[in-house]
């Protein structure tokens, strides 16, 4: 079951908003029903689902409606059309009581842009907040905000007013008075975009990070194209309170729907939606750490590598070996076929993950000297880096798929 | 121009007549409850040894006002006591109290109604100009019809006078108070109740001792007219002097009110500021 259910869902601000749907339906422009009518369309039929444990970015530029989207799904605004089920509950159906238990159960409150924070009260009078409110008595609920205090890195300021905090610091309170909470839907509202871009990006990996340990399903409004992608499993993308697009940042990126996702997607920083996993190559062979000398060779060979990975029977990565080394080797001893390269020749590989970004991977590539392996937290080798499927990636009009056909050879340039 | 006179007279009048009559238990009720309030605070306040009370107030001054303030009101106290116009001071002061009292027991639910409601917002607005825009002197009959001479009717168009800026304020207070923060309680689940004591008062609070200092300044400047219907106090004194021309009198008494309306300005400025000083 999905964590959010949204269906046809509409809410157009004025009075009587229901003579706006019949003009819709007939096929008039948004713009001169607003006219006409003199109302305002916030959210035109939208319909999307959220798995739980998903971030899910709503993007767009200011006017999208993509705030008052998500002011609908904990109904700060209340629709006008279409249903919301959250946790199999139809949150448009609720009164105003079984409103204010569903939000503290379904919720961990919202963050706010301007952070929205008790000027009155103190970084843990502040945290402690929301558990407050659902009547956790005092020692419980201080200890759980201390915690949430030291995971948000703001230990020693627990007594401290807000207006003697940094922007920085003010929204790691905003985030800590959500995260104190157990619920499992944390609402977003452009929660980075009043921090300057560095502290920006500090949060978003943050965030990432304590993701991977909260599984929070976050739902994250953003005007920023860049943060949506590196922050959100999928994107939904809004224009004039439709949504235009719905994919993952590559579905996106590959496959711009229209005129418009395009000129987004063209203003992109491509450096933080590619991964080491999207522009690593496939292997063309690889040695087996029961492989003789000779057959090393042979196999560097005829591949025509200068270097070549080892892995056991597992594809466990134990290092790469060097063409010209191996050569001497076989020469020096003209041992037998059995003999398997000496621990001297194994030579530790760099190596990153497939989420890695690729600002990152260039940094590594940029430093190391010999080749770099893509490993699964096992160690398992999945592929490698080469120069060629770098600088592809920072070209425009760059798609994943065509990566595949990438000369591996470009790595022999780069080690020797 | 026309050829009868509108009885507007007439019908104050007889509606003043009616209500006095008809109601006269809820009247006599109110008075009781001022007269209580009155002496309650008189009494407590001249218990005291002038010297106890000097120090006391001179202590509250100090903390919410610092250090230069209190001296100057131990200073002023210590005049007023003695130019022998102690216990007037007292009854003064126990008199604009009393108002205030009822000016915050009934404003502060008001203001928050009208922050609450536009339409209450919309109907009490005329009403509250109308009431600050009258002469402070037509209040007090009214007052006298309802509740005769003596302090009774002074408390009571002292509490008339001196509503309105407490109900404007706290209204203006929570209305200020920044949309994110009632979309934040909102989102974390607050109830009304929740959100009001939780986040909109306190957040309001220093517009809204802002109203009660104002409230207070009013309410002194009305308790001085308001000895004109025999409310006594410090205002008897002053009124004693313009009327048989005793110059010297009449500025003594007006001087002990500047003192006490120098100390209770700073003492409620202080308390609304003392949030944002932490």
């Amino acid at each position: 079951m999905s964590a959010i259910e949204v269906k046809n869902l509409s809410k157009i601000f004025g009075p009587r908003p229901e003579r706006a749907f019949k003009l819709l339906e007939e096929g008039m422009s948004k713009e001169d029903v607003q006219k006409k009518l003199g109302l305002v369309i916030g959210v035109y039929d939208i319909s999307f689902k959220v798995e739980s444990g998903e971030v899910f970015v709503i993007m767009g530029l200011s006017g999208s409606g993509k705030s008052t989207l998500e002011r609908l799904l904990n109904r700060l605004h209340d629709p006008t059309r279409g249903s919301i089920i959250i946790n199999g509950e139809d949150v448009t159906k609720m009164d105003q009581k079984e409103l204010i238990q569903f939000r503290r159960k379904a919720f961990s409150g919202m963050v706010f842009q301007n952070f929205a924070i008790l000027p009155h009260r103190t970084v843990l009078g502040n945290v402690e907040f929301g558990l407050e409110l659902h009547g956790v008595d005092k020692e419980k609920r201080q200890k759980r905000a201390q915690e949430v205090i030291e995971v948000v890195g703001l230990q020693g300021y627990e007594n401290s007013y807000p207006s003697e905090l940094s922007g920085g610091m003010q929204q790691r309170v905003g985030l800590a008075r959500g995260l104190a909470l157990d619920a499992d839907i944390l609402l977003m509202d452009e929660a980075f975009s009043a921090l300057d871009p560095l502290i920006r990006r500090e949060m978003q990996d943050e965030l990432l990070e304590l993701q991977t340990k909260m599984k929070k399903t976050i739902i994250f409004v953003t005007h920023d194209l860049d943060e949506a992608f590196k922050i959100g499993d999928r994107i939904a993308i809004l224009k004039d309170g439709q949504m235009v697009q719905l994919g993952t940042a590559e579905e996106i990126i590959v496959n711009p729907k229209d005129d418009y996702v395009k000129a987004f997607v063209e203003g992109l920083d491509r450096t933080g939606v590619f991964t080491a996993g999207t522009i690593m190559q496939p292997l063309k062979a690889t040695a087996h750490v029961n492989d003789g000398l000779n057959t090393v060779l042979h196999k560097i060979r005829r591949a025509g590598l200068s270097s070549m990975f080892l892995v056991d029977s597992q594809r466990i990565l134990h290092g790469y070996l060097k063409a010209d080394e191996v050569a001497t080797e076989v020469k020096k001893d003209s041992v037998d076929e059995k003999k398997t390269p000496n621990p001297s020749l194994i030579h530790t590989s760099e190596t990153v993950h497939p989420d890695t970004q690729l600002t990152d991977v260039i940094n590594l590539y940029s430093e190391s000297t010999g080749p770099i392996a893509v490993v699964d937290g096992n160690n398992k080798l999945l592929g490698v880096i080469v120069r060629g499927a770098i600088i592809a990636a920072l070209s425009k009009g760059y798609k994943p798929e065509d990566n595949g056909s990438a000369d591996q050879t470009t790595t022999e340039e780069k080690v020797e | 121009m026309l050829p009868f006179r509108i009885p507007i007279r007439e019908w104050v009048s007889g509606a003043v007549d009616y209500l006095s009559t008809q109601f006269s238990v809820i009247f006599d009720s109110i008075s009781d409850l001022v007269l209580f309030l009155v002496d309650n605070f008189k009494d407590g306040l001249l218990a005291l040894h002038p010297l106890v009370l000097i120090v006391i107030i001179g202590l509250i001054t100090y903390r919410m006002a610092g250090l230069t303030m209190a001296i100057v009101a131990v200073f002023g106290l210590f005049i007023v006591e003695n130019i022998g116009l102690w216990i007037a001071f007292n009854e003064t002061l126990a008199l604009v109290l009393s108002a205030e009292v009822f000016v915050i027991v009934l404003g502060l639910p008001l203001g928050i109604l009208a922050a609450g409601s536009d339409r209450f917002n919309s109907l009490i607005r005329p009403i509250l100009d109308f009431m600050q825009t009258m002469p402070a002197f037509v209040y007090l009959i009214p007052a006298v019809m309802f509740f005769g001479l003596g302090l009774v009717p002074g408390v009571i168009a002292t509490f008339v006078f001196a509503i309105p800026p407490l109900i404007r304020l706290t209204n203006l207070g929570i209305r200020q108070v920044p949309k994110e923060l009632i979309e934040a309680s909102d989102a974390f689940g607050a109830t009304r109740t929740q959100k009001l004591l939780k986040v909109q008062m306190p957040v309001a609070l220093p517009t809204v001792m802002a109203g009660v200092n104002q409230s207070i300044m009013l309410g002194l400047s009305m308790v001085v007219i308001a000895a004109m219907i025999g409310a006594g106090g410090l205002g008897a004194d002053v009124l004693r002097g313009i009327s048989r021309l005793q110059v010297g009198q009449g500025f003594e008494a007006g001087l002990a009110v500047v003192i006490l309306a120098i100390i209770l300005d700073r003492i409620t400025a202080g308390f609304g500021q003392m949030k944002k000083a932490k």
